[in-house]
């Protein structure tokens, strides 16, 4: 695929690298890679791909833009909040690059179009944010042939690795059991800090390029592991194993346990019947287990702090036969506290729904929200 | 005889926010988990399942070498060896 005069000048510094030069800028320009997820990785994944020349870029994501994306997810702007995604980014990205192709799919990756649509790719880039996601993305790479550039964030930690190339080992290699539904907290849950992305994202970017290119060490067989606290990277051995067969794509929620956490087991009672427990002055208590610092930000008058991480300990303070509703930001964290009481013999123990922001969403306006 | 753990991001509420630990251990990496979860209860929930096997969702490296291609839990540590411990994380972020 020939350069215009134009994409000379722009790819100059490509150009002048032996091991990219023309014959590399046109491999690139002729190259098709597709990112999942426009969020904290796929941003400024997408923005070094745009500006490296990648001929043909997809996008898939059906969010839309949130104010509390801001903070990470860098091709959004504050007049963003409420478009979707993939829109904005297709519009940023061909504004930094006019002589690339966006195509831009605003719906979640499923197993009924994980392959048709990898198939269309020469190389996956994983940015999405949950297990049932990641493996959808692994299973389909391993069916359609296709690289999986692997990036995964956590607070102050980030892992990056190419999966699938050449033969090399999978995402079942690494991990073969997701961990099971709550025990691990979401970014969303957890939080992250907000460069982390850009660092993990960027080394993705770079394993991309180096694929399409075949140039240099590609991280295959190794896991690279970012401690951004200490400034660290370390890497350890990654290999191929064969104690799982890929043959097709399977329902990722029920595999991930989503399936039982969002239905059965756990109780729940919304924020307006909450509402209505307090009002009617029923005879209960209400746990908070987020942790101190999310309490500071925004609590629900007449709740009792106990982060998850102490309940366990704090269980013989509390009266088995009492009534009892646990909340924590969202109703994660606070499903697990319930299936814990449960297990440790307490009766009468409800989830709160949708967790502070809801109550913050349909109750007490006046609440901060985070 | 010393192996230093390395505690990844998640785990370190559970270690009093350590990054890294120092553990006396003589012999197999199961002595020294056991160990470990002896000395901090938390960790027994994300480093063993309710059969009190070592959870899949969690790696463990002797040195750079995951324990699946050594002896498991069964593999000897030496001295001055590290042990790093890496579950499984998804954030992307959303």
């Amino acid at each position: 695929m020939s350069l215009s005069q134009s994409e000379l000048q722009r790819y100059s510094r490509h150009l002048i690298l032996p091991e990219v030069g023309k014959s590399g800028q046109e491999k690139l320009k002729a190259s098709k890679v597709l990112v999942v997820g426009a969020g904290g990785l796929g941003c400024p994944l997408l923005t070094y791909l745009a500006a490296a020349g990648i001929g043909t870029i997809g996008i898939i994501d059906f969010d839309v833009v949130d104010e509390s994306n801001l903070q990470r997810q860098v091709l959004y702007s504050t007049s963003d909040v409420g478009k979707p995604k993939v829109d904005v980014a297709k519009r940023k990205l061909l504004d930094l690059n006019p002589h690339i192709q966006v195509n831009t799919y605003q719906e979640p990756l499923t197993s009924d179009n994980a392959i048709d649509l990898f198939s269309q790719y020469d190389v996956v880039a994983d940015g999405t944010d949950n297990f049932a996601t990641r493996y959808l993305v692994n299973d389909a790479c391993v069916l359609a042939g296709k690289p999986n550039v692997y990036g995964s964030i956590f607070r102050f930690e980030g892992q990056l690795t190419v999966f699938n190339y050449k033969g090399g080992p999978n995402y079942r290699c690494l991990y073969q059991e997701p961990p099971p539904p709550g025990l691990v907290p979401s970014c969303a849950e957890g939080g992250v800090l907000g460069v982390l992305p850009g660092v993990v994202a960027t080394l993705q970017a770079n394993e991309v390029i180096k694929v399409l290119l075949d140039m240099g060490n590609i991280a295959s067989g190794k896991l690279i592991l970012f401690d951004a606290l200490n400034l660290k990277f370390r890497e350890v051995i990654v290999k191929k194993r064969n104690d799982y067969d890929i043959n097709s794509l399977i329902d990722y929620n029920q595999f991930c346990g989503v399936d039982t956490m969002n239905n059965n087991t756990i109780d729940e009672l919304s924020v307006f019947d909450l509402k209505n427990k307090i009002d009617a002055k029923e005879d209960f208590d209400l746990i908070d287990v987020r942790e101190p610092h999310e309490y500071e930000i925004c609590s629900i008058a007449s709740s009792r702090l106990i982060p998850l991480g102490a309940l366990e300990d704090s269980l013989s303070d509390l009266d088995k036969n009492r009534s009892y509703v646990i909340h924590c930001k969202s109703g994660a964290r606070s499903a697990r506290a319930v299936a814990l009481m449960q297990e440790k013999g307490f009766k009468n123990v409800l989830n709160l729904a949708g967790g502070i922001l809801a109550w913050a969403d349909d109750i007490d306006t006046s609440l901060n929200k985070y | 005889m010393s192996i230093t753990v390395f505690i990844p991001t998640p785990l370190r509420p559970s270690v009093d926010g350590k990054t890294e630990l120092t553990i006396d251990n003589q012999g197999t990496l199961k002595s020294l988990i056991v160990t470990l979860v002896e000395t901090y209860p938390k960790l027994s929930l994300y480093l063993i399942d309710d059969q009190g096997n070592l959870r899949k969702f969690v790696n463990f490296y002797v040195n750079d070498t995951d324990i699946r291609d050594l002896q498991g839990d069964q593999t000897t540590l030496n001295d001055g060896d590290s042990l790093s411990i890496v579950p499984a994380i998804a954030g992307g972020c959303r």
